[in-house]
């Protein structure tokens, strides 16, 4: 078997991404459904005003939440099934080499499918175990006839089954699309099919010339390169691109949900707030920590040699880690002004057709306290990595 | 000067130990090319490893003038590295991502280092500066990763199996680049091999054998890569 079930125990980050989504679309699709139940028995106006905000709010975050977290999970998944290949690439192009289809290989890769299969039935489970406080919470104050909670099938077909099939399936396809390459590709590291190797193109000069004498008839090109380590910064940037986003969408989590979750108080249930805020900082946490190791384990080569040239633990980690920092400043802004236009957006939607009509403002000593805590823990995780940076030795690269 | 003293290192947890360093003492001249010879298994990798500062012994000191760097601290040792050590590698270790010019500027940097294209010339690799290692061949990366070295101005030069990944021909030209740099700038450099016909072109030999020093030599004479048996 090429991947294991044990290889995907590395898929936790997207097990709790789908954790969190189908939680989350579970809770509010099930009382969507069961509260449609009680529809014919509303009939005051204050009942079908209140009744209406419930249905608004269970589809404006199923919406959300689903939609953002499910295309995440995608960007995870095909991160995952990325870096599987490039750390196995070598047996997968042996595979190849001794005549295995490249489907054959791809199909072994439905594995992939067990880390979403596994989040979204604890999620699923999950949602049922929180249901009876969730509805008693959302008619706390018996506005609406009480709604009952029922089971539907289709629920458990739509968010654990076929998300665990369709997950299967992209992967099984995207595998197939990377190990479409020829077998040098897989069997070589970086490889080049096209400008491999030049020679005609290279000046080889005397075997006698002297490093201490001055260079002659050399064209020496006019623009000095940046230093090293501003050339690895940049690198660091532009090769692990989906480690950007992943960055981003962390300190957005971060932001968005605990700014959010204490925004809402008055506006919802503490529920509701205390479900984001654990959402937010699982989701947050779970991303930052795989983002920033798969930084610090792809570099481990680049690292040990800095180290072992003289390079201090400090330029290390500011050249690979460093780079990120203005990435989880914009993921921070950009989480602030998200929770801010949708909870200005949600409040004018649901409680539209409410008397009194609660005033939505942003929250200035929330965003402090959010951006101080986002710091010290984005600045503990920093530490934390750069000690492990300062443990990696030429001598374990060696004995690879 | 280097000044070894009673070098011990052993692995393994207290079931399974395995001493594979035996109480080393010697001394390296500045300036001096040496060649520890030995076996796989004899322990001259640790022996290197531990001379250059890169691990620590379980006892014994290594002096470079004076100064003991076993005892120094890891922000202290890592100053040490970027002052006075380089090194080369049977794997070469160059940055996959980074072109010829890139790669060589982590060395040159260190020392601030502007004429490093010198010594790409130097070692042949002028026309592929905006290469990347994967569009070099075996021979060439070795330059570049010897360029790398060099460019750092060390004090030190340790080889560890240089030639170990390379066929003959090209074997003998790394080496003869290697020789003839270290005979014109100065530098020491340690070089660990198996290859006993490599010890010909040292000023000194040092063989290993099962954790300990067999035999030290000088060589009257030292002869070219091109002179030596393969």
């Amino acid at each position: 078997m090429i991947v294991s079930v044990k290889d995907t125990a590395k898929l936790l980050g997207i097990s709790v991404i789908a954790c969190c989504a189908v939680m989350v679309c579970t809770l509010f699709l099930n009382f969507y459904w069961d509260i449609r139940l009680i529809e014919g028995l509303l009939s005051s106006p204050q009942e079908i005003i209140y009744y209406n905000a419930q249905v608004s709010t269970a589809k404006i975050v199923c919406l959300l939440c689903g939609g953002c977290l499910s295309l995440t999970s995608v960007v995870m998944l095909l991160f995952d099934i990325k870096h599987y290949i490039d750390t196995h690439k070598k047996e997968l192009g042996i595979l190849k080499a001794l005549g295995m289809p490249a489907m054959k290989a791809a199909l072994h890769f439905w594995v992939f499918g067990t880390g979403i299969f596994l989040g979204t039935a604890v999620g699923f489970g999950g949602a049922f175990l929180l249901m009876p406080t969730f509805y008693r919470l959302q008619n706390k104050d018996a506005l609406l006839p009480p709604v009952t909670i029922g089971f539907h099938p289709s629920l458990l077909f739509f968010l654990v089954i076929l998300p665990t099939a369709a997950y299967a399936a992209l992967a099984v396809l995207y595998t197939f699309f990377k190990l479409h390459t020829p077998v040098m590709g897989l069997l070589k590291d970086n490889w080049q099919q096209e400008s491999y190797p030049s020679r005609s193109r290279g000046r080889n000069t005397s075997r006698h010339v002297s490093y201490c004498a001055p260079a002659q008839k050399a064209h020496v090109p006019s623009r000095r390169p940046d230093t090293f380590l501003d050339t690895l910064r940049k690198n660091t940037l532009r090769t692990r691109k989906a480690l950007v986003f992943f960055i981003l969408f962390g300190s957005f989590c971060y932001a968005s949900m605990t700014q959010m979750s204490a925004s809402m108080r008055e506006l919802s249930s503490v529920m509701m707030g205390i479900m984001m805020l654990v959402i937010g900082l699982v989701l947050a946490f779970t991303t930052l920590f795989l983002a920033i190791s798969t930084v610090v384990k792809g570099n481990r080569q680049t690292i040990a040699m800095m180290r072992t040239f003289g390079y201090s633990q400090a330029e290390c980690c500011q050249a690979l880690l460093g780079c990120y920092r203005p990435v989880s400043c914009l993921g921070f802004a950009l989480g602030t002004l998200y929770q801010y236009e949708l909870l200005r957006i949600m409040v004018d939607l649901v409680f539209r057709d409410f008397e009194s009509m609660p005033v939505y403002t942003f929250d200035f000593p929330v965003m402090f306290l959010s951006l101080g805590s986002f710091i010290a823990v984005y600045e503990l995780m920093m530490y934390r990595y750069s000690r492990r940076i300062g443990k990696i030795s030429v001598k374990e690269i060696m004995l690879e | 000067m280097i000044q070894i003293e009673n070098i011990k290192k052993s692995y393994g947890s207290q079931d399974n130990r395995f001493q594979v360093l035996k109480g080393i003492s010697t001394q390296i001249a500045d300036g001096d090319f040496v060649v520890i010879l030995g076996a796989s298994g004899s322990g001259k990798s640790s022996f290197l490893n531990i001379i250059s500062g890169l691990e620590h012994p379980d006892s014994g000191s290594v002096l470079y003038d004076g100064q003991d760097i076993t005892t120094l601290p890891d922000k202290d040792l890592t100053a040490f590295r970027r002052k006075t050590t380089a090194f080369l590698f049977q794997q070469y270790y160059l940055l996959p991502h980074m072109t010829v010019e890139q790669n060589v500027r982590m060395g040159a940097d260190l020392a601030g280092n502007p004429k490093y294209r010198k010594i790409l010339e130097a070692v042949g690799l002028w026309g592929k500066l905006h290469k990347y290692p994967a569009q070099l061949s075996g021979g060439e990366q070795q330059r570049c990763a010897l360029a790398r070295a060099l460019a750092k101005k060390p004090r030190v030069l340790f080889l560890d199996e240089p030639t170990g990944a390379l066929d003959e021909q090209t074997g003998r030209q790394v080496l003869d680049y290697i020789a003839q740099l270290q005979h014109t700038c100065h530098f020491t450099m340690v070089c660990v091999t198996h290859n006993a016909n490599i010890a010909q072109m040292a000023g000194t030999v040092i063989q290993m054998n099962s954790g300990e020093l067999s035999d030290t030599y000088t060589n009257k004479t030292r002869k070219t890569a091109y002179e030596i048996g393969w």
